[in-house]
């Protein structure tokens, strides 16, 4: 029996304890909740519900929810009514007599029949919807959208445009080393442009496992899988920054690929797109340049910070991924280092990057690799020679 | 014929073939898994109190998430069920046991192993299983940690010991019933079993298939699932929920049984409609099959795909309403009294139709889009999981506690129990509807800042409803070693052969049929 002898503390203890343990615990969160610095927008906290949108889609789709919704609401305010009632009436301690009645087939069939009913009434503007959702042509503008571990990249088709989108928010705010920001693991890098008022067409598919490409404010949620491409389609009305994120479990940072989809009006668009293709044929041509050693070590530095520290983390100590503090790769041989960084390392977390950074990129990172740290291997690599290697493959 | 008493020591629970102690065996140890389960939701919600990363790195998160649903579906829930069914459906067919005792012995026997196999892979290098308990492939397969194989091969044993099990209830129900019970005579309970174990035995191979591909995929160079040789991940998906839709009602149909029999007892009023509930849980079985793919919405089906999957999934709202309203009207003028198993029971039709809401607004295709994968999906389930497999059976361990173990139950601490369990679960997963609409995405160690404030009071929920679980076991451990002795009937007129044997339960029971008119 032990403890479970003394019957008066355990009364005692039954009716207090509880409680006491709970505030406790919520004391001691309390404290901990105000040792991370959190600077939220008053206006955005406390949301309950859907956003509408800036679409006819997402409104749409938020009239059809609140329809259900209230339906739901009112089925469960007769339904909770009657069983309330039925449970302050009908007790025993009040005197009731129980009926004998157990069986009516009139009420069977109505409980059936009236929700079946019901049913159908929702199922009307829910396939209007679905069916309008799904008519993805006469696209003005198609952007193919592609997720990697864990980035999303954004093509646009006919245009020679592509670049990736990465997560910006730095380590040391996701670590609580420093104030969070307003758009906390919301922002990226470069978000997809896309103009107000055209019908923008999103082929999306992944490159190694299943992503979903969401923006709530476009209603637009659609799984990226290697093989496949799925189609959506979207017209904004408002200019504006929306933010999303990825929807489908994909690893390690499965939270940290955000989504923004900048949406301005068609001049602003035309120019951004101009601008974009001169920073395009500015970077083939940088391709053929040589760099020193200093411009390839700041370069490769922020290369570093966006696409390897998540795993190798801020000073190359290693995390998730090995250190890369004189190791056989950074200190070994230059081509073995420039291949692994092309080809990635099959089964492994380790991704090929011949295809998602640019030569001048490549060369800048593994400069970067093999000088910081006390690497200090003094040797450095340009764009030309990762050409020549990638053309030897 | 009370005179074969158990074994003495170890053994009698080693090789038993008494469907009693094997029943409490499968309750002890799904309640083991329930803690455990219950500590991996802890940590996701200790690193979900606040936004940032403070508790665990995002890549024991994910181990986090996938070993809690695994270890709550396969270890908690579905065994729990198992041992209830194997204490209660002999005695309330009227039969001496399991027809298949030794392979009961067997099927018990063989979980604890699994569940160190998979619980093994979190202390190995890479890491446990990481790719949710839904483990879709190319994640699961290509890009795993090594100790996937563990998790294949403890998958594997978990739907063998199902299999076993499912095949000696049905053959237990359709040949040892006691004379005169025919099959529309069979309590509730024992019905909403008989279907569940059918649903089993056809979706179990069916979870062995899947993970036998990703086997072959992982070691033997096949790509059933790697787009990269041919394959198809989405191939992955359709097999995958063709287990999975009907394994969620496998994990309800039994608490639909067990609270059809708790309510009469306390409405004091027999079940109404008791042959529509019938024809309700098998009409959900069926549509259980054909309704997999609204898990898929945003795969990109077809829009034909897309309409069929949302029509008949809407379709299931038809018969599980049949049952919520057979239950109230049940209750409506009965004489009422609200015992712990009574107030579980309500809290079960109330929440669970709030769950049952709520799913039908998943079902809505359009609006899935946007509901698809976000915490209000979280909301649903365990809205429909917890009050609804849980709370049913802590409900049926209150009703039928004091007939395996001859003592009551302390009424005032049951109570305390069920106030806090529901205050918590309430507290938990209420928030979760907010900011899943809001925009917040499931499987997440990390979250936007505007998610803070509800997230924050979802933790709290969450360490409240599982400190009240550690009260429940010191409920019951209390009641075993002793209490208020327990009559025959235990309640008031409640119906069913269970109760025309002695409290506690002798270890044989109806060695003669009794005689059922």
């Amino acid at each position: 029996m032990l403890f479970f002898s003394k019957r008066p503390t355990i009364k005692s203890l039954m009716s207090v304890k509880p409680f006491v343990v709970f505030s406790l615990l919520a004391l001691s969160f309390q404290a901990f909740a105000k040792s991370g610095e959190v600077a939220a927008g008053e206006a955005q906290r406390w949301v309950t519900n859907m956003t509408q949108g800036v679409t006819a889609t997402s409104h749409e789709i938020y009239d059809l929810h609140m329809l259900i919704f209230m339906i739901c609401v009112w089925i469960g305010v007769v339904v909770f009514g009657i069983m309330f009632y039925s449970m302050i009436m009908h007790r025993k301690s009040a005197g009731a007599v129980p009926s004998k009645f157990h069986e009516s087939t009139l009420v069977e069939l109505a409980w059936t029949i009236i929700p079946a009913l019901i049913l159908v009434a929702m199922a009307v503007p829910a396939t209007s919807t679905l069916i309008k959702i799904y008519d993805t042509s006469d696209a003005d503008i198609d952007i193919k959208v592609v997720g990697y571990q864990w980035k999303w990249q954004y093509e646009y088709l006919g245009e020679e445009v592509s670049f990736f989108s990465n997560l910006t928010t730095p380590q040391d705010e996701i670590y609580g080393r420093a104030p969070k920001g307003e758009h906390y693991l919301l922002e990226v890098d470069e978000p997809v442009v896309i103009p107000i008022n055209k019908k923008v067409r999103f082929l999306i598919t992944a490159n190694d496992v299943l992503h979903a490409w969401w923006v709530p404010a476009l209603a637009v949620k659609r799984d990226a899988i290697p093989g496949y491409i799925n189609d959506v389609w979207t017209i904004v009305d408002e200019p504006g920054i929306y933010r999303g994120q990825c929807a489908e479990l994909c690893g390690k940072s499965h939270g940290f690929m955000p989504i923004v989809v900048h949406a301005m009006e068609e001049v602003d668009y035309q120019q951004w797109l101009v601008a974009k293709k001169v920073e395009a044929e500015e970077l083939k041509l940088a391709m053929s340049q040589s760099f020193s050693m200093d411009e390839l070590y700041a370069r490769g530095e922020k290369v570093y910070q966006t696409n390897c520290v998540a795993c190798h983390g801020p000073t190359g100590a290693g995390g998730v991924g090995p250190t890369l503090i004189g190791s056989s790769i950074t200190t070994g041989p230059m081509n073995g280092h420039l291949s692994l960084m092309i080809n990635g390392v099959q089964g492994s977390a380790m991704q090929a990057f011949g295809e998602q950074l640019n030569n001048i990129d490549l060369a800048a990172v593994i400069t970067y690799k093999r000088n910081a740290w006390g690497n200090n291997m003094g040797d450095m690599l340009q764009p030309v020679d990762v050409l020549n290697h990638k053309r030897s493959l | 014929m009370g005179d074969h008493g158990p074994a003495k020591g170890f053994g009698r629970w080693l090789f038993t073939t008494n469907h009693k102690d094997i029943g409490s065996m499968y309750l002890w140890f799904s309640f083991a898994m329930f803690l455990m389960g219950g500590v991996f939701a802890l940590v996701i919600r200790a690193e979900l109190f606040q936004p940032g990363l403070q508790l665990v790195e995002p890549e024991f998160f994910n181990q986090m998430t996938t070993m809690h649903g695994l270890v709550m579906v396969f270890g908690a829930v579905m065994p729990a069920f198992v041992g209830l069914a194997n204490w209660l459906i002999p005695m309330m067919v009227g039969a001496p046991d399991m027809a298949l005792p030794r392979m009961n012995n067997w099927s018990f026997w063989i979980l604890p192993f699994a569940f160190a196999l998979l619980t093994s892979t979190l202390f190995m290098e890479g890491g446990g299983p990481n790719f949710g308990w839904t483990f879709y492939a190319p994640l699961s397969t290509t890009y795993a940690p090594p100790s996937v194989t563990y998790f294949i091969f403890a998958v594997h044993i978990m739907g063998a010991s199902s299999i076993m099990g499912s095949i000696n209830i049905i053959a237990t129900i359709l040949n040892m019933r006691a004379p005169g019970m025919t099959l529309m005579k069979m309590p509730l309970f024992v019905w909403t079993w008989l279907i569940t174990a059918y649903l089993l035995i056809a979706v179990m191979p069916v979870l062995a298939g899947c993970v036998t591909m990703m086997l072959m995929d992982i070691h033997f160079g096949t790509s059933f699932f790697s787009a990269a040789g041919g394959g198809d991940p989405v191939l992955f998906q359709h097999v995958f929920w063709f287990f999975g839709h009907p394994e969620v009602y496998i994990m309800i149909l039994p608490a639909f049984g067990i609270v059809s029999a708790i309510i009469p007892t306390f409405a004091r009023k027999p079940l109404f409609g008791y042959a529509s509930m019938v024809y309700a849980t098998a009409s959900i079985a069926f549509l259980s099959f054909i309704v997999w793919a609204h898990h898929m919405f945003t795969v990109g089906m077809p829009i034909a795909g897309e309409l069929f999957f949302m029509y008949a999934t809407m379709l299931i709202a038809v018969p599980t309403g049949v049952k919520v309203f057979n239950w109230i009207t049940t209750m409506f003028r009965g004489s009422m009294s609200f015992e712990t198993p009574m107030l579980f029971s309500i809290a079960f039709v109330i929440l669970f139709t709030i769950g049952g809401f709520s799913g039908l607004m998943l079902a809505i295709a359009p609006a899935d889009f946007q509901y698809h994968d976000t915490y209000f999906v979280v909301a649903h389930f365990h809205y429909v999981l917890v009050p609804g497999a849980i709370f049913s059976i802590f409900a049926g361990v209150y009703y039928w506690l004091p007939k395996w173990c001859g003592n009551m139950y302390d009424e005032r601490l049951g109570k305390a129990h069920f106030w806090l369990s529901f205050v918590g679960l309430n507290v938990t997963f209420f928030p979760m509807h907010f900011v899943g609409l809001a925009g917040m995405p499931r499987r997440i160690p990390d979250y936007a800042l505007q998610f803070a404030d509800f997230n924050q009071i979802a933790s709290m929920g969450a360490f409240l409803f599982g400190f009240s679980q550690v009260f429940f076991l010191f409920i019951v451990i209390k009641t075993i070693r002793g209490g208020k002795q327990a009559t025959d009937e235990v309640w008031e007129n409640p119906e069913g052969l269970e109760w025309t044997i002695p409290s506690p339960a002798p270890y044989h029971t109806f060695t003669t049929p009794p005689a059922v008119k």
